[in-house]
């Protein structure tokens, strides 16, 4: 790099006076170089940031947002301990991410092996289980609250056929937040099956060669060679799908808006209604900034883990 | 040994998982084209006996359909040529040029990424409610203007191109900027591609941002226009799904059509940078 700087001889420098010599050219260097980088990174520090800490300072009030706010010092952070809606929302948000995170791994890897084999429309396959990720999440949940409707949707539907009990799905509060883990999986699972199949594709030949001439069974190659290689890319797989399971918002609106009995108010949705239709915007912040930082330690002990494992992916 | 069945055995696993991921979005618009008595019938139908419009008609005369696809269209658009500019010069300049205060810039940058947008987004509401944006299309693609992870895709794509081609540009005279727009951007396609793919999906499917800075309804993406149109009609299925068909089919189709790249893109994400 240092090379570029170097004083090689160029057309356009012995155009620029001498005698500005090298504070000239340092100044000239950062202005090119903030000109580069200066746009997006005041973008996004601005929008995000700058914001986050604001919100801290918003944190420690109780305001509605028109009144002038009132500091109160911790007491919001106090109370969300006591909050037996943050706790239930708490409950929802892990339930969720403790089924949707394994079960996308589960899922997109076993889709991934079967996509990889070569046999007949393999492209048909691909096409269809990766579409519904291209499907917005507020459209998916307004045709899951149609397919999964109790009296003319088409799961009971396929239910009865089977000669099975109907169910109420979405309507009864024990079963409303696994259906909404099941829709996302639907929505979600063809981006692990992708990323995935690309890892698949990248482990070399002769690696699994070997093995078959060692006369290993399929099993112990996908056991002892398939999953080893494919560790970095569960990491990533992990993390990326953590964030999704715990941000995940848009379904629930399109669904059932936190009900039925606020059993799948999750603590993103939680944050939503406390800041945007009640306007509790201190506690709201608060509450945020609880789930960032679990956010935050949940990604640590992941990428920390997988660094010790040796499995690195970041 | 074994009998061999006359197909592959993956067949039985995979054939039954396409149709689940398939028949919903099948049904969803075949559904679009019915009219209510037939939805209601019992048992449920699947294919309409004819087409009827109808659903599509009343969205079109009771709703601002159009309206919201032009926004989308719109915030989509402005959100994909701004991060290929922005990120891409960005990206460039961290991994390549020399400048004060790179390194903080460069933290500043990877340090946002763990910030969840729902503690974001009451301040800058707050924000874009000073500024006067809010209840405007600005307040929609404002956002998306730019992201870290865009900047942190083009700068480790940018950091794994070999130097040598730039440093002949430049000993043959060019400009930092003209070196970057003639020699390396065009190298850029595949980073620039996955960029753009992601850039859109995310920008064309968000709810929850425009839901929460927009509230007059001429100025709704179609996210946000179709959930509240379901807020008003839970029952109306066939607007419902025609405005769901009309919703989610552009993105569809252009998959359907650019489905090899689409999906090279969507592998490219980082993961072997």
């Amino acid at each position: 790099m240092a090379l570029t700087f170097a004083a090689t001889p160029r057309t356009h420098q012995d155009v620029a006076p001498r005698a500005r010599g090298r504070r000239g050219r340092a100044l000239r260097r950062n202005l090119t170089g903030w000109g580069f980088a200066g746009p997006a990174t005041l973008l996004v520090v601005g929008l995000s940031l700058f914001p986050a800490v604001w919100a801290f300072f918003i944190s420690r009030t109780k305001w509605n947002g028109i009144a002038p706010a009132t500091g109160v010092g911790w007491r919001n952070y106090e109370r969300i301990v006591q909050d037996p809606d943050a706790a239930a929302a708490a409950q929802h948000t892990l339930v969720l991410t403790v089924l949707f995170v394994p079960g996308s791994i589960l899922l997109g890897m076993l889709i991934a092996v079967a996509l990889n084999q070569k046999i007949r429309f393999i492209g048909f396959y691909r096409t269809c289980i990766f579409v519904p990720y291209v499907a917005s999440a507020a459209a998916t949940g307004i045709l899951a609250s149609f397919v999964f409707n109790p009296q003319f949707g088409a799961a009971n539907e396929a239910l009865r056929r089977l000669g099975l009990p109907t169910q109420q799905f979405l309507e009864n509060p024990s079963q409303a937040l696994l259906v909404i883990c099941l829709i996302a999986l639907w929505g979600e699972v063809g981006f692990c099956a992708v990323v995935y199949l690309a890892a698949l594709q990248d482990i070399p030949k002769e690696l699994v060669e070997a093995a078959v001439v060692d006369g290993a069974s399929r099993w112990r190659v996908f056991r002892h060679i398939t999953l080893p290689e494919l560790r970095p890319v569960t990491v990533f797989v992990a993390i990326w799908q953590t964030i999704t399971a715990m941000q995940l918002f848009d379904l629930i609106y399109t669904t059932t808006r936190g009900g039925p009995m606020n059993s799948t108010q999750t603590v993103v949705y939680y944050i939503y209604e406390l800041a945007f239709q009640t306007q509790r915007l201190g506690y709201g912040a608060a509450v945020a900034y609880l789930l960032f930082a679990v956010t935050m330690l949940l990604t640590l002990v992941v990428i920390w883990y997988s660094r010790r494992s040796g499995s690195e992916a970041f | 040994m074994r009998r061999r069945l006359p197909f592959s055995p993956w067949h039985l696993l995979l054939m039954p998982l396409a149709l689940i991921f398939v028949l919903p979005l099948v049904q969803m618009v075949l559904t679009s084209f019915m009219t209510t008595q037939e939805i209601n019938q019992f048992p449920p139908r699947f294919i309409p006996t004819s087409i009827h419009l109808e659903g599509y008609r009343t969205l079109l005369a009771e709703s601002h359909i159009v309206r919201w696809f032009a926004n989308t269209v719109l915030v989509s658009a402005i959100a994909v040529v701004s991060h290929l500019v922005l990120c891409s010069l960005a990206g460039y300049g961290f991994a390549r040029l020399r400048f004060a205060g790179r390194g903080v810039a460069f933290l500043a940058i990877v340090a946002t990424v763990m910030i969840p947008i729902q503690l974001l987004m009451i301040p800058t509401y707050l924000m874009f409610a000073r500024a006067g944006i809010v209840d405007t299309l600005a307040a929609a693609f404002v956002p998306w203007l730019a992201s870290a992870f865009g900047i942190f895709l083009m700068r480790q794509f940018f950091l794994g191109l070999p130097v040598e081609l730039e440093e002949a540009a430049r000993l043959d005279g060019c400009g930092a900027l003209r070196t970057f727009v003639s020699v390396v951007l065009p190298l850029a396609r595949p980073a620039l591609a996955t960029l753009a793919v992601f850039t859109l999906l995310s920008s064309w499917n968000d709810l929850l941002w425009p839901l929460v800075a927009i509230s007059d309804d001429t100025k709704y993406t179609l996210q946000v226009g179709l959930a509240s149109f379901q807020g008003t009609r839970r029952t109306e299925w066939s607007q419902l799904m025609a405005g769901n068909v009309i919703a989610t089919m552009p993105l569809i189709i252009a998959f359907l059509v650019a489905q090899r790249r689409f999906i090279a893109t969507m592998t490219f994400t980082g993961l072997k940078g």
